[in-house]
């Protein structure tokens, strides 16, 4: 399998909204190498024929009937939010300047 | 480095150049709100409006431990669309979590369908304005979960840029959205804008019909996201030597929330890709905002590639299988699809294209239909819903039936005053008189009729002497008449109409006049 680049990781990190440093770049191409190879050995499982399992249970069509349910106030709601404002969640700049 | 938003002004080149040198190919990919009672995974209502977070619960939220389970309605509702939309419904299919950082979803991901859509490979036929059909394919439809909404506070203009915090109200989270994406839209050439909204309103209309969502796009519970791309010109769109050319870069267009809009925003991408392609460079795949009141399209984010969002099966969720039984129960409750039903209509009620296009656009077609069977005749039932109440909607900013509604004007209160014109009690003017009072708040139409002592005279000794005194004073109006030009009847019935107040019938009075002088 192909091994992780440098740039893999900074563009995951980029996904994950994790800022790194150059050296934490680096160990990071190390240890999620060595995760990956670890994982990869599954790939070795013979599956051809093998449906992929989402779900360990052997159900379907768990459904419940469209019939309203009462909410939390949004005073509870908003309780363990760590800022909030005008009854909304309050969050940090979402674009960086550039 | 300072922030600014004003938009620098991208290069466009005039649409006619633009197809003589490109061919253009769009994706269309519709979001629709369906208005089930419930949210898609908890029994949180869904109403337009409501308190900020007033409608939240730990599982839209997307708190710890809290499970999602799906609404029956929902699913339901999705497989009346594919069906509607002549789909193949799945036998078994999954939710998958679409994961990406965006504070619109609580849950770090938005729950919603992958490679296994509900329904899929299917098509609807849209009527052009030139009267042809265009077949537009439809790749699928599929079950997901609308996002919170987010306030940008700190920016000069309430955007995202310059915004220094957001605040977000997740009442709207887990509203259930249907996503109905078509395949590349080829062949259309310059009509390609036309096809759009034509596509847009078609299925607008079909989505009423089966009666799933309020398709509003001004609310945002209809929304379109606009995929444009051109090509080399080489030949007639729809030839083969077109349609062998590779596809060109996309750009996607979001949230074009008007009928004209769309065909106004793709008409701007392509005059902007043309512009771009034609000065030797190259299009970026990326996300474009649509400003309705600049009418051009600006830069967004570039867009993720499908691996950025890491797609898995949602494991908190079981497979949806609808059972062949309840596909076929559902079917059963399609309606008449709506451009069978328009054909039948215009030919039930004698209207030509055009009066019958007016009606659509007005948005009156259930209201004539159900003035019709109330016992008006279908050319008063347009008369009138077009007419006074239609220009008062609009002035109100509002649409026809929404507007009757708020006002407990219904169809049975226009057939009751077309009946009352029926029964000889009031001409057309005191008619509209009537409807005036009607729509003003004074009550039905008998009742504004008697309030305001509006009634036809059915005094003929009275209409007689009126018609005797008008040809008595206009010897040379009633000379012609007499040597055949009845059209000359004009100017002594509207004489007649002003001796007895707009009371007469002119009908009858015609008829008088012509009786007396031919």
């Amino acid at each position: 399998m192909s091994s992780l680049t440098r740039a893999d990781v900074a563009h995951l990190a980029g996904l994950a909204r994790i800022e790194l440093s150059d050296a934490e770049l680096d160990r990071m191409v190390g240890e999620l190498g060595v995760i990956i190879e670890s994982v990869a050995k599954v790939q070795q499982a013979p599956i051809d024929g093998v449906a992929p399992m989402s779900h360990p249970l052997p159900l379907t069509n768990v459904t419940r009937p469209d019939v309203v349910r009462p909410s939390l106030t949004p005073a509870e709601a908003l309780a363990g939010a760590p800022a909030s404002d005008q009854q909304r969640f309050s969050v940090p700049r979402i674009l960086d300047e550039e | 480095m300072s922030t600014t938003t004003t938009h620098h002004q991208d290069a466009v080149m005039d649409y006619d150049e633009a197809l003589a040198t490109f061919d253009p190919v769009m994706g269309l990919e519709v979001h629709v709100e369906l208005h089930t009672n419930t949210k898609m995974f908890c029994g949180c209502p869904t109403e337009f409006g409501a308190e900020p977070n007033s409608q939240v619960c730990p599982v839209c939220l997307g708190l710890p431990g809290a499970l999602p389970v799906v609404n029956e309605k929902a699913v339901e509702s999705a497989i009346r669309i594919g069906l509607a939309l002549n789909c193949e419904i799945a036998s078994w299919c999954r939710f998958a979590r679409k994961n990406y950082f965006y504070p619109d979803m609580p849950k770090n991901f938005q729950t919603s369908q992958y490679d296994e859509p509900i329904a899929f490979e299917g098509y609807l036929d849209v009527d052009l304005d030139d009267g042809t059909v265009y077949r537009v394919e439809i790749e699928r439809a599929h079950m997901e979960e609308d996002t919170g909404k987010s306030l940008h506070i700190g920016g000069a203009t309430g955007r995202i840029h310059g915004a220094d915090h957001s605040l977000v109200d997740y009442n709207r989270a887990g509203i259930p959205l249907i996503e109905i994406v078509t395949k590349p839209l080829v062949g259309a050439g310059e009509r390609a804008p036309e096809v759009a909204r034509t596509y847009v309103a078609a299925l607008r209309e079909l989505l009423r019909a089966l009666d799933v969502s309020d398709v509003k796009m001004e609310q945002g519970s209809m929304r379109c996201d606009a995929n444009v791309s051109l090509r080399a010109k080489a030949g007639e769109p729809t030839s083969a030597e077109q349609l062998a050319v590779p596809l060109g870069t996309r750009t996607e267009t979001k949230n074009v929330n008007s009928l004209r809009s769309v065909e106004r925003a793709i008409r701007y991408e392509i005059s902007r890709h043309a512009a771009v392609l034609a000065g030797g460079g190259s299009i970026l795949q990326e996300t474009r905002h649509w400003h309705e009141d600049t009418g051009v399209t600006t830069s967004g984010r570039v867009k993720s590639d499908a691996d950025d969002y890491r797609y898995f099966p949602e494991p908190d969720l079981v497979p949806v299988a609808p059972s062949r039984e309840l596909v076929d129960r559902l079917r059963g409750t399609l309606p008449e699809p709506p451009a069978e039903r328009r054909k039948r209509l215009q030919n039930d009620w004698g209207y030509s294209d055009l009066e019958m296009r007016d009606v659509y656009n007005a948005g009156a077609a259930e209201l004539i239909e159900q003035t019709v069977s109330a016992g008006a005749s279908p050319s008063a039932a347009r008369k009138w819903w077009l007419g006074e109440p239609s220009r008062r909607a609009n002035a109100e900013a509002t649409d026809l039936v929404s507007y009757a509604a708020d006002l407990g004007f219904t169809p049975a209160t226009v057939a009751e005053l077309d009946s009352l014109v029926r029964s000889g009690r009031l001409n057309d003017s005191m008619a509209r008189e009537v409807l005036g009072g009607v729509l003003d708040g004074e009550g039905g139409p008998t009742a504004v009729a008697d309030a305001r002592g509006l009634e036809l005279k059915q005094d003929d000794g009275a209409l007689e002497a009126a018609v005797d005194t008008v040809i008595a004073a206009n010897p040379d109006v009633a000379a012609k008449i007499r040597d055949g030009k009845v059209a000359a009847a004009g100017a002594l019935i509207g004489q007649v109409m002003k001796a007895t107040k707009g009371q007469a019938d002119a009908g009858k009075a015609r008829e008088l006049i012509l009786g007396k002088l031919q």
